[in-house]
């Protein structure tokens, strides 16, 4: 039996009936279009599906959407809401190259914000930590590790200059 | 070196944006109106005769639209070696028979996933099952069972090269070695699960959008096996989530979404699951290599006797272009003045192996390369010095293959020996660690046209507008290593314009020109690249000629473009800008848009490719004598790919490439039970994650390839083959355990070290 749930995503409420075994990666990619959210394993295992959850990154594709009602989920299409500027770890994967076939981009890009947000000037140790759980057979890391270092300085120069 | 503008500069991608923002739609991100959701079934068992299938009960389920068996299907055979039809050994759905467990026996396509899951559950099928062979040795035994009632050795494909007197080199030689290698089947465990949507127009036209690296094969074999024409197939490539090898075949999904499709009207999607991907998909071939070469005393290399059995799994797949390449490899990197090579493709009843990044060269190469480091021990000479004493250089002659028109080998060798330290760590290791050697070359592209395809190998259309833009069209396929954005720089060098200015379309079969053959082989920046060359130069002649016409220039002037201007050499302030050039061209023809084409085909470049990379790579590594765990500190990598188009999309290529190699080396292993895959996910299957991966460096060495486009050939494949026979190297060098058989694990690490 299908449930209507409201699920609040990159702030917006959304009405959705969903089955109680349904998961969040489903949901989110079939019922709320929201297509960048990837689904690459299933189990929890690549990281592709990535999204954050009440300020937390979780697996989309292990989590049930009718636990997430009230709670405040964030994918990869609400890290620039204006859809013109880019979120500086967005920039600085372009930049630099971390991106190639892109299918672990999105998620790669919520672990990174998920690192950042509470530590941007983390040591190449921690940011290999911090994206451990996703992975990429494209660009061997390298790339990926660079940008959200650079991300990381990007975010903290944006932070000072609002509260300067 | 030429003095370029864009050409060798880190140009982001094209994409960069779609794919940061998760804007860019991949095949399973399509939904069309009313569309149906298609699962496979797919054999338990590894070899089996189909008795009988009911699908009624399937049929039967609220939700279920269709459900096909192979005998509902026009019973075609396909495979990507049309030149030799007897190689086309698979149907889209079995018939009769089932080779491998994950071999596809029936479709369901239903309103939703769940549904066509559960119909899977209520097809019967019986089956007879038979005796199954697993490995080689099994496979080619006297009265093993047959596969293919075609092919009662087992062997679908023998592949043989000779040239010299190999058996009197050995009679010559000061020094003869002989050694088994065997090495393991591995995924390309590309991020995107294969997908298709397939939609049937009301003329009974298909449009199938798939995750491919071959939109024009895929165009040609769903052709023949749904029995229409080329032309009422239209493929269409949507962003790909990595190959490497495993998306180069049209495959069972394609056809039944298309199939499907076409019986119902309505669209269908077919999505695979990792699961599947592990337990069924196409990977790389596990093979046993016998390799003997001669050396004389001052480690002249006389000769190479190379035999190798490929594990093909229960289908050819691309495994006969594998078994051509390994030969071919064999006598590559090295002079070897006589040589002789079989190579036997072997059924197995696992699933097929295919291509997968290097097409038999990861494999070819981590035997010659083991055996010169064993030799050159032997021999007591340094590795590097034995590589430098034999190395093929430019002008090199292969017999039956190729002249080599640019080798930067040497130059590599040193590069790498003196950026890692080499001597002094060589001869002074720190306890428990090593440094060790592995080395490559690959192909541009393939010459050998297995595919018999009728049009160029590559081809490009430019057409550019009075606004001072371009449009560049190509079936070329951007499967996330980047051409694109390289055909695009090619283009604006050529034609003096920027970036932004160029618009691309790429890999729809319908609106592209025919054609391309794909992205395999290390092919696009080569063939693709000389396509878009030339259509940009019949441009170049159009404007130059209007231009030199309305400026009354002497007929010795020679015109050029660059920085969006056309204008005479050594007087660019008599330029016009491009627009305005594009404007004079129109007006002489009463405004007929300009359009032109270039295409590329190899033609006198012998039999295997245009043009060769090299490199060399060293590893540093640390082994836990307690352990025999392995941490590589370090790798050093030197590379010829020519002129480097885009410096950061080499880099990336080489990066990916050392965790491949890295898995290839140490973790990634299908760990088989009985034809059963015992870990299809990616959990067990041990792929490296950020925090495996060691820093690397690495070093252009600057060739120019007379063939390539602004002197470029192959970068990122053949990258794939030196780090595994390095780790190998380095690991015997701290521990003493000489790996001939692949992955190198721990415990094999402390047996050998217990010996």
């Amino acid at each position: 039996m299908k449930q209507v749930i409201v699920l609040n995503v990159n702030g917006e409420p959304y009405t959705v009936a969903v089955y109680p075994w349904q998961t969040l990666n489903e949901v989110l990619r079939e019922e709320i279009n929201l297509t960048g959210v990837k689904f690459g394993c299933g189990s929890g295992d690549c990281g592709a599906c990535t999204v954050m959850v009440d300020g937390r990154a979780v697996s989309s594709c292990l989590t049930l959407a009718i636990e997430m009602q009230g709670k405040e989920i964030m994918t990869i299409e609400g890290l620039a809401p204006s859809g013109e500027t880019l979120h500086p770890i967005q920039e600085s994967f372009v930049e630099k190259g971390a991106i190639q076939c892109g299918f672990c981009t999105p998620g790669m890009e919520m672990a990174a914000l998920n690192l950042l947000k509470n530590n941007p000037t983390p040591s190449d140790y921690e940011i290999r930590e911090a994206l451990a759980g996703n992975l990429c057979r494209c660009t061997g890391y390298k790339k990926i590790i660079e940008a959200v270092g650079v991300a990381g300085q990007k975010m903290k120069e944006a932070s000072e200059r609002k509260t300067s | 070196m030429k003095d370029f503008s864009i050409v060798g500069q880190s140009v982001p991608r094209n994409d960069g944006r779609a794919k940061a923002t998760g804007t860019a739609v991949y095949t399973d991100d399509i939904k069309l109106p009313g569309m149906l959701h298609g699962k496979i079934l797919r054999s338990p068992f590894p070899h089996a005769r189909i008795l009988h299938i009911d699908t009624t009960r399937a049929a039967a389920l609220p939700g279920v639209k269709c459900v096909i068996v192979g005998e509902d299907t026009p019973k075609i055979k396909y495979g990507n070696w049309r030149l030799f039809p007897d190689t086309q050994d698979e149907y889209p759905l079995a018939i009769d028979k089932v080779r491998f467990i994950g071999d596809e026996v029936a479709a369901v396509a239903a309103v939703d996933a769940d549904t066509a899951e559960e119909a899977l559950g209520l097809i019967k099928v019986d089956y007879e099952e038979l005796p199954g062979v697993f490995d080689i040795d099994s496979s080619i035994k006297e009265g093993a069972p047959v596969l293919h009632d075609y092919c009662p050795s087992n062997i679908s494909v023998n592949r043989k090269i000779h040239y010299g007197d190999i058996d009197k080199a050995f009679a010559e030689s000061d020094y003869v070695r002989e050694d088994i290698f065997t090495v393991h089947a591995v995924s390309p465990a590309y991020l995107e699960p294969c997908a298709a949507v397939a939609q049937c127009d009301l003329d009974g036209r298909i449009t199938l959008w798939t995750s491919t690296q071959v939109p024009y094969i895929i165009q040609c074999l769903l052709a023949s096996t749904m029995n229409m024409r080329e032309n009422d197939i239209r493929v269409i490539k949507p962003f790909v989530g990595g190959g490497f090898g495993g998306k180069m075949e049209l495959r069972t999904w394609e056809f039944c979404a298309a199939f499907i499709a076409k019986k119902t009207g309505r669209p269908v999607k077919f999505t695979l699951t990792r699961e599947e991907e592990f337990l069924a998909g196409r990977r790389r071939h596990g093979m046993k290599l016998y390799s003997k070469v001669g050396f004389k005393k001052d480690g002249t290399l006389t000769g190479k006797d190379l035999k190798i059995y490929l594990d093909g799994g229960g289908y050819n797949a691309m495994g006969p272009t594998a078994t051509f390449l390994c030969g071919t490899f064999g006598a590559m990197l090295y002079r070897y003045p006589n040589y002789r090579f079989l190579g036997q493709h072997v059924y197995t009843n696992k699933p097929p192996a295919s291509a997968m990044r290097g097409f038999g060269a990861p494999q070819s190469l981590f035997a010659t390369e083991t055996q010169m480091n064993i030799a050159a021990e032997e021999l007591g000479i340094d590795p590097i010095e034995l590589r430098i004493k034999n190395a093929q250089v430019t002008g090199d002659k292969i017999p039956d293959v190729a002249t080599i028109s640019s080798c930067g080998f040497i130059e590599a060798l040193q590069k790498a020996a003196e950026m890692s330290g080499w001597k002094e760590k060589r001869r002074s290791p720190k306890p428990g660690q090593g440094i060790g050697i592995g080395c490559y070359s690959f192909i541009s592209g393939g010459v050998f046209n297995w595919f018999n395809t009728q049009y160029p190998f590559s081809a490009a259309e430019v057409r550019v507008f009075t606004d001072g833009t371009a449009h560049l069209l190509t079936m070329a396929a951007d499967i996330g290593q980047g051409c694109d954005t390289v055909l695009k720089q090619i283009l604006a060098e050529e034609l003096g314009l920027k970036m932004e200015d160029i618009r691309i379309t790429s890999a729809d079969t319908a609106v592209t020109p025919q054609a391309d053959l794909g992205a395999w082989g290390s092919r696009l920046t080569m063939m693709n690249g000389n396509a878009v060359v030339q259509a940009a130069k019949k441009i170049k002649a159009k404007l130059f000629g209007a231009v030199s016409a309305k400026q009354n220039l002497n007929v010795i002037h020679e015109l050029d473009c660059k920085d969006g201007k056309v204008f005479p050499k050594g007087r660019p302030e008599r330029g016009i800008s491009f627009g305005d050039a594009v404007a004079l061209v129109q007006k002489a023809n009463r405004g007929e848009p300009i359009v032109e084409r270039g295409y590329y085909t190899p033609r006198d470049k012998g039999l295997v490719t245009p043009a060769f990379s090299f490199g060399a790579q060293i590893a540093e590594v640390d082994v836990d004598p307690d352990t025999g765990f392995v941490k590589v500190k370090k790798f050093w990598t030197a590379h010829d790919c020519g002129t480097v188009i885009n410096q950061m999309a080499v880099e990336g290529q080489l990066e990916g490439s050392i965790q491949m190699g890295l898995g290839y080396a140490l973790s990634e292993q299908f760990v088989m039970q009985g034809g059963k895959t015992l870990n299809p996910n990616f959990l067990d299957y041990k792929m490296p994650n950020a925090m495996d991966v060691p820093p690397s460096e690495v070093a252009h060495i600057h060739t120019y390839e007379p063939e390539g486009p602004m002197g470029a050939k192959e970068a990122g494949e053949g990258l794939a083959i030196p780090t595994a026979p390095a780790i190998a190297a380095a690991v015997h060098h701290a521990t003493g355990y000489r790996c001939k058989d692949l992955p190198i694990t721990p415990e094999k690490i402390l047996a050998g070290k217990r010996q």
